[in-house]
């Protein structure tokens, strides 16, 4: 019986095909891409102010009020969190991606990218609160601070305007800190791989030609990381757009696009300004998939 | 100076620092929640601790509503990863057996749900479930979860059967072998510490996701959801020290196991190159 | 030609004719593959006796080893019929195929020792335990692995590897076996040996063997036929003589053996005809100028522009008086490398018995 089910089928190998593709895209195209075009379908809705539903018709009025003042500064605002994280980022992960990359034995190397590619994978919010222990103001942080004799450093930067806060488990300082923290190895992992792909062979060339280690990582690896470093920063970059989990743990009552996001589908019940607001980080996103794509770079992710 | 820069020679000082840091920065911060497990304080976190004790745990499991965040949190992800095994490997399979036209296109939709961040595809789902009036329900939360999971087996069983040695598939068929008795004697065995790895990830990833549940599971609870209630409005502090200590240990040996399976057979392959 | 021969036999109405015709191991009738736009294979005709060491011979993608996946049933012809003593297997699977095959990467199965190994095909049939154990241990015996039965096969050599192949395909008694470049992956000593082994086994077992090759050696040395396959057509088919003796083409001469191909003015100035044709460099003398030229041969003067010394042989490289060059190789009986290499540069006289001018098309 089996052998004859499996001959029919080996004869029709586009069936089989079909057969085997079929429940994935099915499951993929009806529940996800089908919601995303239903997002979609919905930014282009707007939200009648008085009765507070969902007009049912083609506008561009929701796109319209999501650059409006107080979203300009909330996109303004959460880009340039997203920015500073990148850049941190970038500095922190390159020494460590470098050092795995280079100079590890191969059984160091093993659990040091064990150790960056867990965090990867889980734990986004118990690693979210481990900071919140961290950073509160009677925490760890402040005790060590306090060791150093540079509390009045600290208190002075949580005076500033823009980043500080009552504490810093309470103010984009901390935010800026635990997101740099969140989506590191988002960056180390790219630069990692792109500085593998650089060929031993360079570097000895570059310094049998008289360069210094130094002028040899500045004209030959930086250059030869590049790409890695500009996946990593838009993963990170990306993440923090879209993140809402932070400014609602750390952040004060200055919105975020993440933030706002939820807040406007949830409380506000404004599911089309919810939606027009996501489309900048998908757009972004999809644009670099495709470029990734393009570039061959896509069995890596 | 030569030596400096040859490869395989020792780091300078200031990359060693800088790795030594970045590595702490990652790691440290996770240890710290299971140093605070121990606090007698109940209301802050202050430090040094003010003292040692082991209560919270009894604590956290008379508590009947952790029990069944705990619970609804394993019941989804493992309905999630069988969901994510089966369809995960059904596309590996296909994109590995044939080349048929759009075959880049289902990599790319199957990578989306994780390179888009986790509010989009919490909010799609939302909307969705909104315009078709459909109920908030335990399958609401495994369809979410399902979609980014199937992703992870599907790289990995994929992986592993373009590191297939030979023409495995042909000879047992050759030998007398149908469909179904080359699956079960000739890939299943190949396969099978991929789908063990992927099935890890998948769980690992489905219980302790937080942003796309928040979206689809209504009023239900699951355990992250009830520690993000906890990071936005503290009131159990010393059990959610627990809760996520709990958490930590139960994501990270799928995934340890996970990456040593998956690290050890590159590692071969490397040897045999 | 062939079917207006059998097609005056049944004329005739002799019958004895007709019961002695035993059908063939194997026939191709008219097969054809193509993926795409490609032609893998282009109407091939085939017919493979019983018993026979049958090589397939031609360069990469010349179509033979999609001719060997036809036969297994790894792809489906586009058009024509494959024959399986007499009974059409086009589009059969290969597991109801009575075909085996020897791949060229061997496909051991990774996660099973040899002795699973080699029991699959029984296993896979339900064959009981007990005689499965029994023929594993024959075919062990066979291929002089006895005593390798618990091993995985990453604990092989390469050789070793091969015969666990081979013995994996034999347990199963297939009508054909099929062997797809099997030596390729080993050094040329354990190549040699295995080409004999292979023809010593063959006949031992008496099954049709059909060997996929690159190397025209091996084929000149092992088949009883070879079919020389070239841009997914088949040139032609004879025994190795017949092949090398006689080549059919231009490109069978080329490819089997180092062959010199004689074109235009050169060959009408030599022949005093208008053709075209191939001597091999063994067949070819090398003279002084002075020396005389026996009855009935060609010969042409020139000059020696390279000479290879190659331990039992000497491979010379004349430049013939007028334009074009030939390739001339002389045995080593009483010259030693010192004597070979003075002629370089000297003017020499070529000459070769006319019989050994073969006449080849376009």
């Amino acid at each position: 019986m089996l052998q004859r089910v499996s001959t029919f089928l080996y004869l029709r190998p586009r069936m089989v095909l079909w057969l085997m593709l079929g429940p994935p895209l099915a499951y993929m195209f009806v529940v996800y891409l089908g919601s995303l075009i239903n997002l979609l379908v919905y930014s282009f809705f707007y939200l009648e102010e008085f009765t507070g539903l969902v007009v049912r018709e083609f506008s561009l009025r929701t796109y319209l009020e999501s650059v409006n003042i107080a979203n300009r500064e909330i996109i303004l605002r959460t880009s340039t969190m997203a920015a500073a994280v990148t850049l941190a980022d970038a500095l922190i992960a390159f020494p460590l991606a470098y050092y795995i990359a280079k100079f590890a034995s191969p059984r160091l190397k093993t659990w040091l990218i064990i150790s960056v590619t867990i965090p990867l994978w889980s734990s986004y919010l118990v690693r979210v609160y481990a900071w919140k222990l961290i950073l509160a103001k009677e925490g760890i942080l402040s005790w060590f601070v306090d060791l150093l004799h540079l509390s009045p450093l600290l208190d002075w930067l949580l005076r500033l305007p823009g980043i500080g806060g009552s504490s810093l488990s309470l103010s984009p300082l901390g935010m800026f800190v635990v997101f740099t923290y969140i989506w590191l190895p988002y960056m180390i992992i790219p630069i990692q791989t792109a500085l593998e792909r650089v060929p031993a062979s360079l570097i000895e060339a570059s310094s049998d030609l008289g360069a210094h280690p130094g002028q040899t990582f500045r004209t030959v690896i930086l250059p030869l990381a590049f790409p890695g470093v500009v996946a990593g920063s838009i993963f990170t970059f990306s993440l923090t757009l879209g993140d809402f989990i932070v400014p609602l743990s750390l952040g004060n009552s200055k919105f975020f696009i993440g933030q706002a996001v939820y807040s406007y589908q949830g409380t506000g019940g404004n599911i089309p300004l919810a939606a027009a607001m996501t489309m900048g980080p998908v757009v972004i996103m999809i644009l670099y998939l495709l470029i990734a794509k393009r570039l061959g770079a896509f069995d890596a992710l | 100076m030569r030596s400096n820069s040859a490869p395989g020679s020792s780091a300078s000082l200031g990359v060693k620092l800088g790795a030594l840091g970045a590595f702490l920065f990652l790691n440290v911060p996770i240890l710290i929640i299971f140093l605070y497990t121990l606090t007698p304080d109940e209301t802050t976190y202050t430090f040094p601790l003010p003292g040692i004790t082991f209560k919270w745990f009894g604590v956290a499991v008379q508590r009947a509503d952790l029990w069944r965040a705990l619970i609804l949190s394993i019941q989804v992800a493992s309905v999630a990863t069988a969901v994510a095994l089966i369809l995960g490997t059904l596309a590996a399979a296909a994109v590995y057996r044939s080349s048929f036209f759009g075959r880049e296109a289902v990599s790319f939709l199957l990578v989306l749900p994780i390179a888009l961040p986790g509010i989009v595809t919490g909010i799609a789902l939302r909307s969705a479930l909104g315009t078709f009036d459909f109920p908030f329900s335990f399958w609401t939360i495994v369809i979410g979860h399902a979609t980014f999971c199937v992703v992870v087996v599907y790289n990995n069983i994929l992986a592993r059967f373009r590191r297939m040695q030979g023409s495995q598939i042909e000879a047992s068929m050759d030998l007398g072998a149908n469909s179904f008795q080359t699956f079960r004697f000739v890939v299943l065995p190949n396969i099978a510490t991929a789908l063990f790895a992927g099935g890890m990830l998948a769980f690992a990833l489905s219980f302790d996701e937080v942003i796309v549940t928040t979206f689809t599971a209504g009023q239900q609870s699951t355990l992250p959801i009830w520690i993000f209630s906890q990071l936005v409005r503290p009131r159990d502090r010393p059990v959610t020290n627990v809760v996520a200590t709990i958490v930590i240990l139960i994501t990270f040996f799928p995934i340890f196991f996970a990456q040593k399976l998956t690290a050890g057979t590159s590692d071969t392959q490397g040897e045999t190159k | 030609m062939n079917t207006l021969l059998s097609g005056a036999g049944v004329h005739s109405g002799n019958c004895e004719i007709m019961t002695n015709i035993t059908a063939p191991a194997l026939q191709f009738d008219q097969v054809s593959k193509y993926f795409g736009e490609v032609r893998a294979v282009d109407q091939a005709d085939l017919d493979i006796r019983d018993g026979e060491f049958f090589s397939m011979l031609g360069p990469s993608g010349s179509g033979k080893t999609t001719c060997l996946r036809m036969i297994a049933g790894f792809e489906r012809p586009t058009s024509g019929r494959i024959l399986l003593h007499g009974q059409d297997v086009s589009s059969l699977p290969p597991y109801e195929r009575n075909v085996n095959t020897v791949f060229q990467d061997y496909a051991l199965f990774p996660h099973m020792n040899v002795e699973e190994n080699i029991a699959y095909g029984l296993m896979v049939k339900q064959v009981p335990k007990a005689e499965r154990l029994k023929r594993v241990e024959e075919m062990l015996e066979l291929v002089r692995l006895a005593g390798f039965a618990k091993r995985k096969p990453s604990q092989l050599s390469g050789g070793q590897r091969q015969r666990v192949a081979l013995a994996r395909a034999l347990i199963n008694h297939p009508k054909v076996l099929l062997l797809d470049e099997p030596l390729g992956a080993l050094d040329l000593k354990l190549r040699q040996q295995m080409q004999v082994e292979l023809k010593a086994l063959q006949q031992r077992v008496g099954i049709t063997f059909i060997f996929v090759t690159h190397d025209q050696e091996e084929a000149l040395t092992m088949s009883d036929r070879i079919a020389l396959f070239n841009l997914g057509r088949i040139e032609q088919t004879g025994t190795p003589a017949e092949i090398y003796e006689h080549p059919a083409t231009s490109f069978v001469a080329g490819f089997v053996g180092t062959s010199n191909l004689v074109t235009g003015d050169v060959a009408k100035r030599i022949t005093g005809q208008e053709i075209i044709f191939s001597i091999r460099p063994e067949k070819i003398h090398l003279a002084d100028l002075e020396a005389g030229v026996p009855q009935d041969s060609h010969s042409v003067d020139g000059v020696v522009r390279d000479v290879v010394y190659l331990g039992l042989y000497t491979r010379y490289l004349v430049e013939l008086e007028g334009g074009g060059d030939l390739v001339v190789v002389e045995q080593n009986l009483k010259t030693t490398s010192m004597d070979v290499l003075k002629v370089k540069g000297k003017k020499v006289r070529l000459h070769w018995k006319k019989e050994h001018v073969r006449e080849v098309g376009n």
